[in-house]
Parts: C-alpha cells; sequence; structure tokens
C-alpha cells in the first residue's frame, strides 16, 4: 500500500465516525468535551454553527451519528450524542451575545419558500452576510414540520420558538400563514434566488376498500398531527388503529395516547426489526403500552352505515428471492379484523409541486421530483434552488439542515459571480494535545461506564397532557458520566517515520492491538497479516513509509481507544496526538480557494 | 511514565486459547520502564508465549532480583505467583520454591547486573543444578537504574552515552550457561518476537535448566552509536542460526517448509519444536560445537542469535535428588515424619 496521506482533509475526518456520518459533520467530540468542562454554552454554539438547531436535534435527531460511533464497535452501546447536545442547549447560558449581528443589507433578495429546517439554514448563513432573505410559509409560525409534525411532549413549542427566533433575529422577513401558490408569479418578483424547502407535505393515501365510505374516522398522520399541534384537534377514539412503522406513525400512537385512545394499536406490514422507525422511538411506544403487531397487511376497512368500525388484516410472511430481495407473500392465516373507532393513516410522505408551472424552467423526473444538482442543489432553472424533504423525498432534519448549507454556499456563489459548482475545500486544524512527557491536553483515561439512560417522567403524569415534555435529559452529573465515555476520536494518532526506531512499544502497549510492524504489501493481504482481525474494510489502515528495517507501520483505525498509550509509550515521540478540527464551507466562510472532489 | 492504567477494552476479535484467555489476559499492571525500554517487548513476548501455551496463570510462579529487569515480572502473568527478591538472590529463592513444590513453572527474570555481577555466583550454580526453570536475562550491557554505567556484559571497546570506552572483558553469559550444562540455551533480540516468542515457548516447555539471553537495548542509556546493544547495532549484527515453531499436541507440521531446512526436537514433554535452519551447518545438539561457534563469531563481533543448544532428553535437580513426585509442600505429617520405627530401621541400616 501507498503511505497514508494525513494531509488529505477527508482521512482523520473519516477516522472520526460519528463526524463522518452527521450530514452537516458536527464536531462531536469537541463538544462533548466542552460538555465535560462545563462550558455548555461553547458547545451550543459549536452545534449552532454546523446544525443550527442544537436544542431541537437534541431531542428529536434520527442520530446518524450514534451507530457510527466508534464506542459502539469497542462496547455494546455508542455515546448518547444525541441526549448531549440537549445538554448543551439545557444548560446553556444567554448566548444571544455570541449570535452574528443583522449586517447592512447587500442589496440581493432571496426568497425561502417553507419556514421548516432547510429554509432556515439558508436563512441563518445568509442573512449574516447582508442577503435581504424572505421567509415564506402557510403557518402561522416558523419550524415547519419541526413545528407541525412532532408532537410537544417530544419537542416542547419553547425551544422551537427559541431556535427559530435566534435566526429570524438576524433580520429575516417571516411571512407567515402565506403559502406560494405560483412559482411563476414568485419568480415576477424578480428574486435574486428561490430557494425551495417546502419538504414532503403529503401523506399518502391507502386506497382500500372502505376508504371513502369510513372518512370520517380515517386520517392522514401528518395532517392530523399537524392539527393536534395547533389545537384544531384534541380528541380521538378510545380503540385506534396506526398504520406504519415509520417515525410518524410512533407520533401518531403516542400522541392518539394522549388524546383519549386508551387501546391503541400499531400494525406494520414488515416485520419488526425492518421498521423505518428508530429504535428509541418503537421502545418509547412500547413503553407506553402500545403493542406493534407486524407482517399484517390492511385489505379493508370495515364500516357499518357511514361508522368506521375496525380494520381487516391479511396475515405476510417474508420471503427472499435468489437476488435477495424480499417480498411479502400471504401466510395462509385466516385473515384478521381488529375493532377501532379511530384510524390514523402513516404509510409515507410525498413530495408535492402542484404549484411549480411546467413553464418556469425548472424540469421534474419521472418520479415528479425536481431534477436537482445533489452538491450545489441547484434545479435546471439556475436561479432556483432545492434542499431538505423537497430536493430528495423524506429524510430527516439534520438532512435539511446539511442541504441549507450547501444551497446557501451555492447562493452566495451564484450571487458574488463565482462558479458555482466549484466548492472550496473545508478548513482544517491539525493540533499536537502534548502538555508534559505524559500528559495530554485531553482526558485520554478511558471510562468503563455503560450508557447512561435519560430519565424520563412517570408513565401516568406523562400520558395525561399532550404537551409535558416526555424526556427530562441527562442532568449535569449523568452528563458528565456520559461525556466521558466519548473516545475523543478526533485527536488523532500521528506518525512520523523518521522517527521511529521500531523498538514495538507502540504495538505493545496498544490495548486494541491496533498496530503492527510488518512488510508491506497489497491491502488485502496486508490486512490477514494484522495482529488482530480486521473485519472492517470501510475503515482504513493507516500505513507509514518504509522503516529502516524495510517493513511499514500498519495501524488499523477501527477499534482505536485514542488512549494515546502508543503515543506515551513511544520513546522518540515518533507518535503523537493530534487534534483535527475541520471547518466545513459555509457560505462566507474565508476559504481557501483549492477546489476539492471529495465530499 | 504512563499514569492511567492500561483500558479494559480489547478489539472484538481477539482470539482465545484453549483455557477460553485472550493474550490481554496474562497481562500484568502497566509497566513504568521507561518509554521505549526493550524490556517492555520481553514482557510482551511472555505474555503472547503463556498464551499461546494455553498456560494457567495460577501455575507459574515467576521470581526475580532487583533491577529494571527484575521489575517486569509486575507487568506480566497478573495472576501468577511471584516473588521479587534481594538482588543477585533470584537463583536460590527460585531453587527454594522448585524445591518444595516441583508441579508450579518456574519464570526467573533477571538482568545483566543481576545474574552477571552480583549474583553471578547463584546464576552459575542453579544452572548447574539443573533446576527446572526458565531463566530469562534481559540484557542490556548498563546499570540503568543507577544512570548508565557499564554492567559486566557489556563489550569491551563500546562506548557509554558520554564517550567514555569500556575497557573491561564481557562475560558472556550463554557461553557460561553452557559450560555449566544448561539444557537448553539461547540468545535472542526483544526486537525481535518472531524469534522469541517460540524461544520462551520452548525453553518453558524444556524440562531442566533452560536458559535465554535477551538483548534488550536500554533506550536512555544505551541506545546510541557506539553501544553494542543498541537496536540499530544489534539488528546489523544479528547471526540468527535458526528460527523455530513450538508445536504442542497433535499440531501438524505446517507445509510451507522447503524440504531438508527443518529439524524437529522432541522435548520430554512430547511437545517438538520444528528449527528452521538458517546456517545449515549449526547442530544444536553438539554442546562443545555450539562453545566453537559462539566464540568464533563473537570474535567477529557477531552476535549469534537462535536455539543454541538442547538436550531433549536432559534430567533436573529432582531426578538428581530422587524426591518423590509428589510436591513436598503437599506431603502429609504422617508421610514426612513416618514414627520411630521407621527411623530405627535407617538407624540400623546404617550401623
Amino acid at each position: 500500500m501507498k503511505p497514508t496521506d494525513i494531509a488529505a482533509p477527508d482521512y482523520f475526518h473519516k477516522v472520526v465516525d460519528c463526524q463522518w456520518a452527521c450530514p452537516a459533520h458536527t464536531p462531536v467530540p469537541e463538544y462533548i468535551r466542552l460538555i465535560a468542562q462545563g462550558r455548555y454554552s461553547d458547545a451550543y454554539m459549536i452545534n449552532w454553527k454546523s446544525n443550527v438547531f442544537p436544542g431541537i436535534l437534541g431531542r428529536t435527531c434520527d442520530r446518524p451519528c450514534e451507530p457510527a460511533c466508534r464506542r459502539g464497535r469497542v462496547e455494546e452501546t455508542p455515546v448518547a450524542i444525541c441526549r448531549l447536545k440537549r445538554v448543551a442547549a439545557d444548560f446553556k447560558d444567554d448566548i444571544k451575545q455570541r449570535l452574528p449581528r443583522p449586517s447592512p443589507k447587500n442589496g440581493k433578495r432571496v426568497a425561502l419558500i417553507g419556514g421548516g429546517p432547510a429554509s432556515l439554514t439558508v436563512a441563518r448563513d445568509l442573512a449574516p452576510l447582508g442577503y435581504h432573505c424572505t421567509v415564506f410559509d402557510a403557518d402561522p409560525e416558523a419550524g415547519g414540520m419541526m413545528r407541525t409534525q412532532i408532537p410537544k411532549f417530544r419537542l416542547p413549542n419553547s425551544v422551537i420558538d427559541e431556535e427559530t427566533g435566534y435566526i429570524l433575529d438576524l433580520g429575516v422577513e417571516f411571512k407567515g400563514g402565506h403559502r406560494i401558490d405560483s412559482m411563476k408569479s414568485l419568480l415576477a418578483e424578480k428574486y435574486d434566488a428561490i430557494f425551495v424547502g417546502s419538504g414532503a407535505p403529503r401523506g399518502r393515501e391507502l386506497d382500500i376498500p372502505g376508504r371513502k365510505e369510513a372518512a370520517a374516522n380515517i386520517h392522514i398522520g401528518i395532517e392530523w398531527l399537524a392539527n393536534v399541534s395547533f389545537g384544531h384537534t384534541d380528541k380521538i377514539g378510545k380503540r385506534v388503529i396506526v398504520l406504519g412503522g415509520g417515525n410518524t406513525a410512533m407520533d401518531c400512537c403516542r400522541t392518539a395516547r394522549r388524546l383519549g385512545g386508551e387501546k391503541v394499536t400499531v400494525v406494520v406490514r414488515s416485520g419488526f426489526e425492518e421498521m423505518k422507525a428508530s429504535p428509541w422511538e418503537k421502545e418509547d411506544a412500547i413503553h407506553e403500552d402500545i403493542p406493534i403487531l407486524n407482517y399484517m397487511v390492511p385489505v379493508a376497512f370495515k364500516h357499518v352505515a357511514g361508522k368506521l368500525i375496525g380494520v381487516t388484516f391479511q396475515h405476510v410472511k417474508a420471503e427472499y428471492d435468489a437476488k435477495g430481495r424480499r417480498n411479502l407473500v400471504p401466510s395462509g392465516d385466516p385473515d384478521q379484523t381488529i375493532p377501532c373507532d379511530d384510524v390514523l393513516v402513516a404509510v409515507g410522505q410525498e413530495n408535492a409541486f402542484p404549484w411549480i408551472e411546467q413553464d418556469c424552467g425548472i424540469e421534474f423526473d419521472k418520479w415528479h421530483m425536481p431534477k436537482v444538482d445533489p452538491t450545489t442543489f441547484v434545479s435546471t432553472n439556475p436561479k432556483v434552488f432545492f434542499g431538505g424533504d423537497a430536493a430528495f423525498g423524506p429524510k430527516n432534519i439534520i438532512w435539511a439542515v446539511a442541504h441549507g448549507h450547501d444551497a446557501a454556499l451555492s447562493i452566495h456563489r451564484l450571487l458574488s459571480g463565482e462558479d458555482v459548482s466549484e466548492r472550496p475545500l473545508p478548513e482544517v486544524h491539525v493540533t499536537s494535545q502534548k502538555m508534559g512527557i505524559h500528559e495530554w491536553s485531553y482526558d485520554n483515561d478511558i471510562s468503563n461506564d455503560k450508557r447512561f439512560k435519560v430519565p424520563h417522567r412517570d408513565k401516568v403524569i406523562a400520558l395525561k397532557d399532550i404537551r409535558t415534555e416526555v424526556e427530562l435529559g441527562y442532568d449535569v452529573k449523568l452528563a458528565l458520566g456520559e461525556a466521558h465515555r466519548c473516545l475523543n476520536c478526533d485527536v488523532q494518532t500521528v506518525f512520523s517515520t523518521s522517527l521511529c526506531i521500531e523498538c514495538d512499544a507502540c504495538a505493545d502497549i496498544c490495548p486494541m492491538d491496533c498496530i503492527t510492524f510488518t512488510d508491506n504489501g497489497e491491502e488485502n493481504d496486508l490486512r490477514q497479516r494484522l495482529k488482530a482481525p480486521s473485519p472492517r474494510p470501510d475503515q482504513d489502515l493507516y500505513v507509514s513509509s518504509d522503516l529502516k528495517t524495510g517493513r511499514v507501520m500498519v495501524k488499523d483505525e477501527d477499534v482505536c481507544l485514542h488512549c494515546g498509550l502508543c503515543a506515551e509509550r513511544c520513546p522518540t515521540g515518533a507518535w503523537d496526538m493530534q487534534k483535527y478540527f475541520i471547518e466545513m464551507t459555509h457560505a462566507g466562510s474565508a476559504c481557501p480557494t483549492k477546489s476539492r472532489s471529495a465530499a | 511514565m504512563t499514569y492511567i492504567a492500561k483500558p479494559k477494552f480489547h478489539h472484538p476479535g481477539l482470539k482465545k486459547n484453549e483455557l477460553g484467555y485472550t493474550h490481554r489476559d496474562y497481562e500484568g499492571k502497566i509497566s513504568t520502564l521507561c518509554a521505549g525500554c526493550g524490556h517492555d517487548s520481553i514482557t510482551a513476548s511472555i505474555i503472547e508465549a503463556c498464551y499461546e501455551l494455553s498456560i494457567e496463570p495460577h501455575r507459574v510462579a515467576k521470581i526475580s532480583g532487583i533491577g529494571c529487569s527484575s521489575k517486569t515480572p509486575d507487568y506480566f502473568l497478573g495472576n501468577s505467583h511471584g516473588f521479587n527478591s534481594v538482588h543477585g538472590r533470584m537463583p536460590s529463592v527460585l531453587t527454594g520454591a522448585n524445591l518444595a513444590n516441583r508441579d508450579l513453572i518456574y519464570l526467573g527474570v533477571s538482568g545483566d547486573g543481576d545474574s552477571a555481577s552480583i549474583g553471578f555466583g547463584q546464576f552459575a550454580h542453579s544452572i548447574r543444578r539443573g533446576v527446572n526453570m526458565t531463566y530469562i536475562v534481559e540484557n542490556n550491557g548498563v546499570y540503568g537504574l543507577t544512570k548508565g554505567q557499564f554492567s559486566a556484559t557489556a563489550d569491551r571497546g563500546s562506548k557509554s552515552k558520554k564517550g567514555v570506552t569500556n575497557t573491561d572483558n564481557a562475560i558472556d553469559l550463554v557461553a557460561i550457561a553452557l559450560q555449566l550444562g544448561a539444557t537448553f540455551v539461547a540468545r535472542s533480540f526483544s526486537g525481535d518476537k518472531t524469534q522469541l516468542v517460540p524461544l520462551i515457548a520452548a525453553a518453558i516447555r524444556h524440562k531442566g535448566a533452560s536458559f535465554i539471553d535477551v538483548i534488550s537495548p536500554c533506550i536512555a542509556f544505551n541506545n546510541h552509536a557506539g553501544s553494542t546493544k543498541s537496536f540499530d547495532y544489534v539488528r546489523e549484527h544479528n547471526d540468527a542460526v535458526n528460527r523455530l515453531d513450538v508445536l504442542v499436541g497433535r499440531d501438524p507440521i505446517a507445509v510451507d517448509y522447503a524440504p531438508g531446512t527443518v529439524q524437529l526436537v522432541e522435548q520430554h514433554d512430547g511437545s517438538r519444536i520444528a528449527l528452521r535452519k538458517i546456517d545449515a551447518d549449526y547442530d544444536p545438539h553438539d554442546r562443545l560445537g555450539a562453545q566453537t561457534f559462539l566464540a568464533k563469531h563473537a570474535a567477529k563481533g557477531q552476535i549469534v542469535t537462535g536455539l543454541l543448544y538442547v538436550d531433549p532428553d536432559a534430567e533436573d535437580l529432582h531426578e538428581h535428588l530422587n524426591t518423590v513426585e509428589t510436591p513436598l509442600n503437599t506431603l502429609e505429617a504422617d508421610t514426612l515424619c513416618p514414627g520411630s520405627a521407621v527411623l530405627d530401621k535407617i538407624n540400623a541400616s546404617l550401623r
């Protein structure tokens, strides 16, 4: 193998698995260290810069970082990254003084359609640069799906108000209750750029017999949740069936429990394991006495005189064809009818752009989705950008934020007369953490603690009021314990070939057997000859240039604890622990000019 | 010195030996030696050898004297018996322990000061008695704990860190061990675990006095130009006569040996050593030949490493003394003191 190029910004970035997995590339270990030091405001600001909504995401994020967390490969569970983010939001001081000031306007006008996370991120990035940003939303208040679809017992309004407020206070104009019905007329208003962040607002229908006849008691999940959110709906029947296995279904069933649903049942087509809902959301639903029945396909709504009385299901089983594709086939068991008073349909969301006329220069593909460049988020109309669920279909908040940052960068470059497709390199800092012979400016003593549980409110109290937040969040003590579980993966092991005397001290001390001195070879061959098995080819090998004996140093990054013992036991300083910090390129960052090829 | 404890986590894919232990289970406390010390590599080699042999830690007694090397038993086999004895007195403590309980595996860990200076006599007598043990000297040629004076194994003409030339002749412990009748004699280098680990494993399986001299560079005081015990010097002058694999039980011999290059040595306990010859003419069963070979190469400044001599049918001290099979420390009082009738009989036989 060729010697590893650690100067490439992505090499060490990939070692920080959580940050690499985060669509917005939040510097996770950095903010967790700040939490451990009690510097909550600093931790919050690191988050705010990357993901814009730390308090909201700290309660609702889909957490792609946690399955990626190295700790999960070393013991059973990853660090509770998401809930530590909430800690930063809960315990911070007033951070208003740290936010950017509204700046003098530069005369350029940007229209943002939809007041959700994608649009607000664009506005957050562009407003401080002097752009006049106008956000349009059909709802009276900003937040989009964060406000309408996520129940208040998971995400209180106060948190949404605070974090959307930080953005609107940057001099962003918010036009609530103002639905955009025509792209054409918006284009006629001569905005310099338009960003579409209107989400995936349409709940998918379930067209089976009885749908029309029993319509009064059959509700589309996201519409129903929005009605609950705005107080238009405040009760539901005693027996409720929720159809669907995603996070919306989980929100529906838990909301139904709080509005009078005594016997709430979730029914999914697939197996329990394959459900789209996050495992912790399923857990929370089950904890609230909501059974989840699987491998049952709804075939008809049963009704008597226009009144819904139940849903009939066919039992199915999974069969896999030669290509490993799953098919659901009837299991042969007799159909089952579950009686109910109301049904909530949460079987998916769709995009809908009836308001974009065909002659706007915006092309759509055969799935009726706009043709959007996945890097620049520009549509076929060079002034119109898409982001969030509106761009590539339903994902989640953190993806919308990531899209927003990239789209804002594109808009800024477009309106600065620069090439939109050229993406400036991120700024990377690599700093030695050495303080003394065996002292580091980070805590390298590895905690053996298991993941700390987030305290929940008592179920009886939680179920009484739909606005009572269920999760209480970590207290300071629990947060400190959980923060200590972080392995500081951003503190990198950096090897200098010229200093190494091949004494083996690092290989001997390494608790994870990451380091091997051996003859060089092709990657597959090298992976076979390491001190410990190397089962994850997606985890890089760090290979040195040739050493004095002709061998090379090979380090499997997979399960490195970043404990620094290799550097402590190295007599010549050939190993050093250096903190890697990457500043993702946002609109207006003082960017180096070199363009980059990789993500 | 590292202040944190070595993390308990280990690689999730670590292999386990027959007892279900990983090599991490054979570790001791974290080393307090200087960073990069050769001794730590020997520690790692002992851990690896014991792991590979699936040795039950409680069946091992590790005994040492004084010095950097003698501190190392604290860093391996944390669940074994240990005795950190007086300077140079490891061999007599080990001999006593071995006499009292012949069932344990004895690891004598010593250094060049402990064995070639203050304990030279002790070393000599434990070897010539044929105590069943593995005697490892971690040999760095300097007194590291007292800041780097030449030890008795420092080569004549080699230089100290400050540039002073050694004018005394060196003691070659391997040559002495051969002369005194050790039945397993080897030399290796802390920086060459592929050679050292199987040597330690073979020595542990050997019945009789096994002696391994391990050149172990002292990073702080003896790893400079002019030293003959530095990493660079040893690597340049290392003349390995063979490399070996230890085969326990019915392990098949790996097939990738070129024909005629492997010599099989079956030890007393049925384990086999597959010696891969590097020097085709070297015969590890010829004590006199080994002595001559060593002397010739030493004169040329070469460091001969490998398994230098082995007598697979060796006897040990217990056989010499005709002691009972049962370890003496488990004999009951009525066996140890069979009564006046037996005493009368013995007395009568001597009249």
